[in-house]
């Protein structure tokens, strides 16, 4: 009955998505209907060759085959997405690099998002699915509840990516930060999204531990919480259904504060919350003792869901935002470090008898740099936040410096960290292929940080200390285009910080191809999984 | 219901409940005899790395 239903619903959605195409009223429309139509045409051919086919008898084994897959997509899209951004880099070193021909798909205007989506939502995004789908299996004790249902989340994942990566390219944007995809989109995000958190949730619920482990609130608050923000920024009307366009529900600046409530909550919940979970399971994991203080990790959770949630504003300092709203937000960011660093120290400290560690292990070295990263940034943003500080930093590379010393120290190291810890679990081998080319890209990446954030600092800081310059008769002293010309040296070392970054991805994906290929095998006499 | 009666609840009532929900969480979490409970929890992610647990076997509390 499922079988049937299933293909009617897939061959209704290939005709629809059909006379989509046909009826559709910009390009970029025309090409993502032509997608879902070839997308869903395939799945109802697969679906019609399975169709009565007898069933597999449930195995009682953990679901472990979505994960391998979503550990392949975390690694494809983390290059994509540093193969874009270093490429950028180097279009605002060298404009001419935004070629002629590729002019309105991709220059600088067009790639920028491609990237941060590229890096935030699907490097990010698929390293959360996964490591949540593994993490919630080992700590609850039970098999992924709801069958295929993982699998749709997975591939559903996917086409929504395509889909928002294309239409970047061809300009169908509606030009909110982080949120860039149009109403279809977003619609298929929350299809997509609720039967995660229903895989997630089922399983948590069917658990045979009788408590849930920390990782998991963490977890579990990232897809709430990430759910309710992306329904609420984008509440839009299409202008016809046959078409990309929408106009926004809000307008003016209750539309800016329900963007940067989405904006910043994508940081606290997305990159933060998500990734936490990921630091309260593998950390412990691999340094091979439980977490520091589980009192503090309650206490952590807690402060930071609560608090996290009104430091939007800060975004929006000396805007036409009431100042009780942007006091708000800056008070409480700064109040936010407190919850960040006590989940610093309890990351940390879980090493405490275990430092030795880090001399032999350096996949905990990257988990430990990564907590180390999170700390710093956590240190910074609330610094930024304040209005007086925020004055100098607003509109300057400085931001984009914090917000990659967090995104590439913080969220990528722990996702390596986590890759190179699920490999050889996943696949059954027995260890890495090699602990050296993990060195390799510990050190690529961290000295690429480092001069990508120390760039950004220091071109940050003085083109707002330029900006603001005065000469004695009250002019300005310089005018922007001097900025960007002095500017040109840091954007040549940052270019250089993600060569070496992208270099290291690209070694930890040989490293991890070659444990796949070529590591021995798991010595116990172990069926494995799957 | 208008903007100003929201504002008007939620920086008071809401404001006093989330903030005793959140002592309310801090006092919960370091109530007596929620030491051993932490310590079972905590170790969690060493017990079942391989296999689920077997049907029919419920974790008990303690172990």
């Amino acid at each position: 009955m499922w079988d049937y239903l299933k293909l009617a619903v897939l061959g209704l959605l290939t005709l629809l998505a059909a006379i989509a195409a046909n009826f559709a009223r910009d390009f970029v429309y025309q090409v993502h209907a032509v997608i879902v139509m070839l997308v869903a045409g395939g799945v109802f051919l697969r679906a019609l060759r399975h169709t009565d086919e007898p069933k597999r008898p449930v195995s009682n084994e953990y679901m472990d085959d979505v994960i391998r897959a979503g550990v392949i997509a975390t690694a494809f899209w983390g290059v994509v997405g540093f193969l874009a951004g270093t490429f950028i880099a180097f279009q605002l070193a060298f404009p001419v690099l935004n070629f002629e021909w590729a002019q309105g798909y991709a220059n600088f205007g067009r790639l920028r998002p491609l990237h941060t989506s590229a890096v935030i939502f699907a490097f990010g995004g698929n390293a959360l699915l996964c490591t949540s789908f593994y993490i919630v299996q080992r700590t609850s004790a039970v098999r992924l509840w709801g069958g295929n249902a993982a699998w749709f989340v997975f591939w559903g994942y996917q086409l929504f990516i395509v889909l928002a990566a294309t239409g970047y390219l061809l300009g169908g944007t509606q030009g909110k930060e982080y949120a860039e995809p149009e109403w279809y989109v977003d619609l298929w995000l929350t299809i997509v999204w609720v039967v995660y958190l229903a895989v997630f949730l089922g399983t948590i619920i069917k658990r045979k531990e009788p408590h849930i482990y920390v990782a998991n609130w963490f977890l579990l608050s990232f897809i709430v919480t990430v759910a309710m923000l992306h329904v609420v920024n984008n509440l839009s009307v299409p202008v016809s259904i046959w078409g990309s366009r929408s106009v926004q529900l809000f307008a003016g600046v209750q539309d800016a504060m329900t963007q940067w409530w989405y904006g910043h909550n994508a940081v606290g919940f997305f990159l933060t919350a998500g990734f936490l979970g990921m630091m309260y399971y593998f950390v412990p994991k691999q340094a091979e003792r439980p977490v520091y203080s589980y009192k503090l990790s309650i206490i952590h959770f807690w402060a930071l869901i609560f608090l996290y949630i009104w430091a939007g504003p800060h975004h929006l300092h000396y805007t036409a935002l009431p100042d009780w709203a942007s006091t708000l937000g800056m008070v409480f960011s700064v109040v936010l470090w407190m919850p960040s660093w006590g989940g610093m120290i309890n990351g940390l400290m879980t090493l405490s008898g275990a430092w030795d560690k880090l001399r032999t292990d350096p996949i905990l070295r990257m988990m430990v740099i990564s907590i180390g990263f999170y700390g710093m940034s956590t240190f910074e943003g609330p610094m930024m936040s304040i209005r007086a500080v925020n004055s100098l930093s607003h509109y300057t590379d400085w931001t984009i410096g914090h917000v990659h010393s967090g995104a590439l120290g913080w969220n990528g190291m722990i996702t390596f960290g986590a890759l190179y810890f699920l490999t050889p679990r996943l696949w059954n081998r027995e260890r890495l292929y090699s602990l050296s080319l993990v060195n390799w890209h510990f050190w690529l990446a961290t000295i690429g940080i480092v001069l990508y954030a120390a760039a950004m600092w220091v071109t940050g800081i003085m083109e707002g200390l330029m900006w603001r310059e005065v000469d004695p008769q009250g002019f300005l002293v310089w005018s922007f285009a001097d900025t960007v010309a002095a500017k040109f040296p840091m954007y040549i070392v940052r270019g250089l910080g993600g060569v070496l970054y992208l270099l290291g991805a690209i070694i930890m994906c040989y490293n991890l191809w070659m444990t796949v290929r070529s590591a021995p095998e798991r010595a116990t006499a172990m069926a494995p999984a799957e | 219901m208008n903007y100003h009666i929201l504002r008007e609840i939620a920086d008071s009532w809401v404001l006093l409940a989330l903030f005793a929900f959140f002592v309310g969480v801090v006092i919960w979490a370091f109530r007596p005899g929620s030491r051993a409970i932490h310590r079972d929890t905590a170790d969690i992610p060493f017990r079942y790395e391989d296999r689920p647990a077997p049907d029919g076997s419920a974790i008990e509390e303690a172990h």
